[in-house]
């Protein structure tokens, strides 16, 4: 499957009568994206503001990030089984507004949106405030039911992010970059001499508003699968999670997955690149077991000499880690698990729950439980309403000159748990 | 600028009293410098000055340790101290125990900024490097000109409340705590590079070596639940409505213990969940879904159970640190025992 990846990059979005990438100005007709949102009769009212980097703006609470994606050629369209019909993806071209960002926030769904600062000291722990970002306020209608809620505001991102990348089926981008990996047979026999490597993606997949979507299939219903690097590009894998701010994999994220990026790098140098697993993080043993099993068994079966292990959340899903890491050792691979840490506020406690000795070599994505300080924004998009019962906040965090005092896993993706970021934590 | 207070905490040996035979002498203090003190005052330069001296035999302040700190205290208080320096005890245990427990003593009573020092397989080391800064020494004395101005640094970045580096950058032993920092390349960079030399057989080192656990083994299975006080404790977050404890949503600092008696069930009118970890939409509609009372009760009607505890323990578990998890547990559990409690239903969420 090989993928033609094109991106513009954008470096400005303003308002204008026709949504349209212009010199690397996103031009945004908001009310084509209001009226978007708006058919979804469980939305009560939409409004569209706009964050760049350097802002004095707060956005909050943030439910996901969506890159702005078209497919220009190849079989299906973004997200699909989400927003589209289910249809292989991952081949032909795609264009991506690098740089822009689509933000669904509004009135909070459960405790587990987060923050984003545009400016400022904590503007650093997030990917997102060096973006240029079209913010979604959704208002869902009276006493809509929660999940009802969280369906609405996470369809509306998809649909505004392709509405949005469409802007740019048409725009020559500034970079092209190829990736492609050939069935098994063929993909092995390219690079003979080198290690055969894989991708053990841990979709977070606890229920109850922790939710992640494969072709449109809730990852907690599936078994483990093989999937094309180039698939998750084209919006085969859609956040639907409200999972720890700090560590949510948003769709952006999963567009922009870093160890894919990151194995494509060194894939026909010194690793050849053969796929990933998809698997997922169940509550229950029974599932764990069973997953993990089929973890192992696809590491065998591919013959792979070395994985890397991502996981999604922390806590209960650091056991299906461990699981992960401990199989796919048996099944022959050397392993590298990226994740983030928990020791409390004080650093001194354990970082995970659980642990084999089979993880002996790990990175660290950061000590999400560090105690940051927000200074006051001019703006605030979105309310800071909940600051206070948001993961990371609590009794006191926000005082009444809007500054906060809080854990740096109420910032969306500041310890995300697959290596985007260049935060990590050493013992002192 | 006046300079900083500081009081240095040394025993008999180094205070020049005498050796094991003077190890029980009571605690004295000193003004301005005894023994070593004269090379860690060099050491603080200009900005601080030793007022006062403390001295105590290790014989005495192990046999008094208790009565002995309280002494000191009230010594070290007169000299109105900002930084309080004890050793370095090298590779002496019970001195290394004595500069561990005093420091620690006075930075709680005090709060200002403590050192020591000592030579890493002191069992002062293990027994305080957690809770304070210990820089590391070599086995003895004659090290002194390396491990003073160590310490001197150190406390003096303390005491003006400068970034204190890494343990290899200023000499101490490594305390076990996560500190962030920004890598140079990303972790999914490092994550790829690692597993390349790792499949080559090069030596990789992890960011995080895998913690040790505290297993606790499960006591026997309870002979007969009918005669049996059982309690309910949850990590679900769930609390009187309106949470007066103010436990938090995550990363809990504290537990909170709820009256049910009387009660046949948890009312939603009475008792909410205040757990960040899970969608709270069902458990707000009914608590006994996270502690089941109405099924508890039952029980207890029921003769299944010997009685139900008039009482439940509830923290919220997400993101809640071991160290707090344990810390609530053995406190908590002294309570349950005391109470007369059997057995406990323990529900997570």
């Amino acid at each position: 499957m090989r993928l033609e990846l094109g991106k513009i990059k954008i470096t400005d979005v303003q308002p204008g009568e026709v949504t349209k990438v212009e010199n690397g100005t996103l031009f945004v007709n908001k009310q084509e994206l209001i009226d978007l949102a708006m058919k979804d009769d469980r939305i009560k009212g939409v409004k569209v503001e706009f964050a760049r980097p350097g802002e004095s703006v707060r956005i909050a609470p943030v439910k996901d990030v969506i890159e702005p994606r078209v497919k220009v050629s190849g079989t299906g369209a973004m997200f699909p089984g989400m927003i589209n019909k289910v249809k292989t993806v991952g081949s032909g071209r795609t264009h991506a507004l690098v740089g822009a960002n689509v933000i669904t926030c509004g009135k909070i769904v459960g405790f587990q949106e987060g923050i984003i600062d545009m400016s400022g000291p904590t503007a650093k722990y997030t990917p997102f405030s060096e973006t240029f970002n079209v913010c979604i306020v959704i208002e869902p209608v009276d006493n809509l039911e929660t999940h009802d809620y969280e369906q609405a505001a996470r369809l509306a991102g998809l649909k505004i992010g392709a509405l949005v990348g469409e802007a740019g089926r048409n725009v020559e981008p500034d970079e092209v970059v190829v990736y492609e990996t050939k069935p098994i047979a063929e993909q092995t026999a390219q690079y003979p001499n080198l290690p055969k490597v894989g991708y053990i993606h841990m979709l977070q997949s606890q229920g109850l508003l922790h939710d992640t979507f494969y072709y449109g299939v809730d990852a907690k219903q599936m078994v483990p699968t093989f999937m094309y690097p180039t698939e998750i590009m084209d919006g085969a894998i859609t956040s639907g999670n409200c999972v720890a701010p700090c560590d949510k994999v948003t769709t952006f994220h999963h567009l922009n997955n870093p160890v894919i990026e990151d194995l494509y790098k060194r894939h026909g140098k010194d690793l050849n690149f053969i796929g990933v697993i998809l698997t997922n993080e169940n509550v229950f043993l029974a599932d764990k077991e069973r997953s993990s099993d089929m973890v192992g068994k696809f590491v065998e079966f591919l013959g792979l000499d070395g994985v890397i292990i991502t996981e999604e959340g922390y806590g209960n899903p650091d056991t299906d880690l461990m699981m992960n890491c401990k199989k796919s050792t048996e099944a022959g691979a050397k392993v590298v698990l990226i994740t983030d840490e928990f020791p409390g506020r004080d650093g001194k406690s354990q970082s995970l729950a659980d642990a084999v000795p089979e993880a002996d070599t790990l990175v660290s994505c950061g000590n999400g439980n560090v105690i940051v300080e927000f200074p006051p924004m001019d703006k605030v998009i979105g309310t800071l309403d909940y600051v206070e019962t948001m993961i990371g906040g609590y009794e006191g965090s926000l005082r009444k000159d809007g500054s906060i005092e809080a854990e740096i896993q109420i910032i969306i993706a500041s310890t995300i748990a697959n290596g985007y970021n260049t935060l990590s934590a050493k013992m002192y | 600028m006046s300079k900083l207070r500081v009081v240095h905490y040394i025993n008999n040996f180094f205070a020049g009293v005498g050796g094991e035979e003077k190890a029980d002498i009571p605690p004295q203090a000193r003004d301005g410098v005894v023994g070593p003190g004269l090379a860690l005052s060099k050491a603080l330069g200009e900005e601080a000055e030793i007022v006062g001296t403390i001295i105590c035999g290790d014989s005495y302040f192990g046999e008094n340790t208790k009565s002995a700190k309280e002494e000191m205290l009230k010594l070290i208080e007169m000299y109105n101290p900002d930084i309080f320096v004890a050793g370095p005890a090298f590779n002496a245990g019970r001195y290394g125990f004595a500069c561990g427990e005093m420091a620690t003593f006075i930075e709680e009573e005090l709060q200002i900024p403590v050192v020591s020092a000592m030579y890493k397989e002191n069992p002062g080391v293990d027994m305080f490097k957690r809770d304070m800064h210990i820089i590391e020494t070599e086995i003895s004395a004659a090290d002194m000109r390396n491990a003073v101005p160590k310490m001197a640094k150190l406390v003096l970045k303390l005491a003006k409340g400068e970034e204190v580096g890494s343990p290899a950058e200023e000499g101490y032993h490594e305390r076990g705590i996560r500190v962030n920092y920004f890598h140079e390349k990303r972790g999914s960079e490092r994550g790829v590079g690692l597993l390349v030399k790792k499949m080559n057989g090069e030596e990789c080192v992890t960011e995080y070596p895998m913690p040790v656990f505290d297993r606790v083994d499960p006591l026997p299975a309870v002979a007969d639940i009918t005669k049996v006080k059982v309690a309910i404790v949850t990590s679900g977050g769930i609390v009187p409505q309106g949470n007066p404890d103010r436990i938090e949503s995550s990363s809990a600092t504290k537990y909170g213990i709820y009256d049910i008696s009387g009660m046949n069930d948890l009312s939603a009118d009475d008792f909410m969940t205040v757990h960040g970890g899970y969608d709270r939409a069902f458990v707000t509609e009914n608590p006994n879904l996270v502690v089941p009372l109405d099924v508890m009760r039952e029980m207890e009607q029921e003769g299944v159970i010997g009685e139900l505890a008039n009482y439940f323990v509830t923290t919220t578990g997400t993101g809640t640190s071991v160290g707090n998890a344990k810390g609530f547990g053995e406190h908590f559990a002294r309570k349950l025992v005391e109470d007369g409690v059997g057995a406990v239903i323990l529900t997570s969420t």
